[in-house]
């Protein structure tokens, strides 16, 4: 199915539905949360790119919980979460990438966290959100407060550092002869 | 035995006949982590078909094999799991190693990917190719029969050095 072509039966050109889907979603979020909501950037043309919208720390959850269970939002699918490290100030930008099942649209939904600083868990929004987060805890280490299990998911557990940081280096082996080892507690 | 049906001689040294054995029954145990693993595949199946070169069973336990097909991408993690094969692998044991990434982690020169896997483990023969084509690896397995029968690889040349002592 190709999206950018008109379908036939489903109200015409799909970017013009977009179009219009998210702006009314996007005034409606900015009614809502008013001072919560940083920034938003629409795309310039539809299928390169979805709107991203720039969330303060303190309100992620309350707009991703906005974004999933509202009327005409229904964003319930966490298709992933990533983070960049842009070093600057503040360092990193965490990015929650949103599928909406009955509106067919996406959306990506933006934090700017400082080093060192927690952001909240969205593990009690969605169960998936587990694995991606220890997965951005791994590669940049940005904390999670309220998270389960927050460990390394992808490197050693005696690694040191976060290799996707931009001041990790690029070369920095890190060679164990012996396996990892397993802690008992975990395979009961 | 004479086509007359008299009982002919062959005469030669032990180990030659030993290692002529050895070199016609190489049991691989294939460690096939990427795509150079489909190409092993391949050179197993029956257009090429290794088993002309009495590589035939092919084992997936270490105990069973003397032939290590390391085909593929080794991330740091994976190397401590291919030491431990390779220390399982009884005597004598040969190594292959399939490809870039084995052999000098190819173009992923970073901070997760082994750069080849001969800094853990001995290497007795590299196959090069992003993957190597099954031409190549029947290649590579009878230069690696020529260094059975010469009694030069790594496990070998431990193994005469020990009785030495």
């Amino acid at each position: 199915m190709d999206i950018r072509h008109p379908i036939p039966g489903n109200g015409g050109d799909w970017a013009v539905k977009f179009g219009e889907i998210w702006n009314s979603q996007i005034s409606q979020v900015r009614d809502t949360f008013g001072a919560g909501i940083e920034d938003i950037k629409m795309p310039d043309t539809y299928p390169t790119d979805v709107p991203i919208v720039y969330v303060q720390r303190s309100k992620i959850l309350e707009v991703l919980k906005y974004f999933k269970e509202s009327v005409g939002f229904e964003y319930g699918f966490l298709a992933d979460i990533t983070a960049t490290d842009e070093s600057g100030s503040p360092r990193f930008e965490v990015a929650y990438q949103l599928f909406s099942h009955s509106r067919l649209c996406r959306i990506r939904i933006k934090v700017r966290v400082p080093e060192g600083e927690a952001i909240p868990s969205a593990v009690s929004l969605w169960k998936g959100a587990d694995w991606a987060e220890r997965e951005v805890f791994d590669m940049f280490g940005i904390t999670f407060s309220g998270h389960p299990n927050l460990r390394r998911i992808l490197m050693d557990e005696r690694w040191v550092g976060h290799p996707l940081r931009k001041d990790y280096p690029i070369r920095g082996y890190q060679i164990f002869t012996d396996s990892q080892a397993v802690d008992p507690e975990r395979l009961k | 035995m004479g086509k007359d049906g008299s009982v002919g001689y062959v005469t030669t040294r032990l180990d030659d006949f030993i290692n002529w054995g050895r070199k016609n029954s190489i049991w691989p145990l294939p460690f096939g982590t990427s795509c150079c693993g489909i190409e092993m595949m391949a050179s197993l199946a029956a257009d090429y078909d290794m088993s002309r070169f009495g590589a035939e069973v092919i084992r997936f336990s270490p105990r069973q094999s003397d032939l290590l097909i390391v085909a593929g991408i080794i991330n740091l993690k994976m190397a401590p799991v291919l030491k431990t094969v390779y220390d399982q692998m009884s005597d004598p044991k040969y190594v292959m190693s399939f490809g870039a990434c084995a052999s000098s982690g190819g173009i992923f020169n970073v901070y997760s990917v082994l750069q080849g896997i001969d800094t853990m483990i001995p290497v007795d023969i590299y196959i090069p190719g992003c993957p190597p084509a099954p031409e190549g690896v029947i290649h590579g397995l009878m230069r690696l029969q020529e260094l059975i029968a010469q009694g030069q690889t790594h496990s070998q040349r431990r193994l005469a050095q020990l009785k030495q002592v």
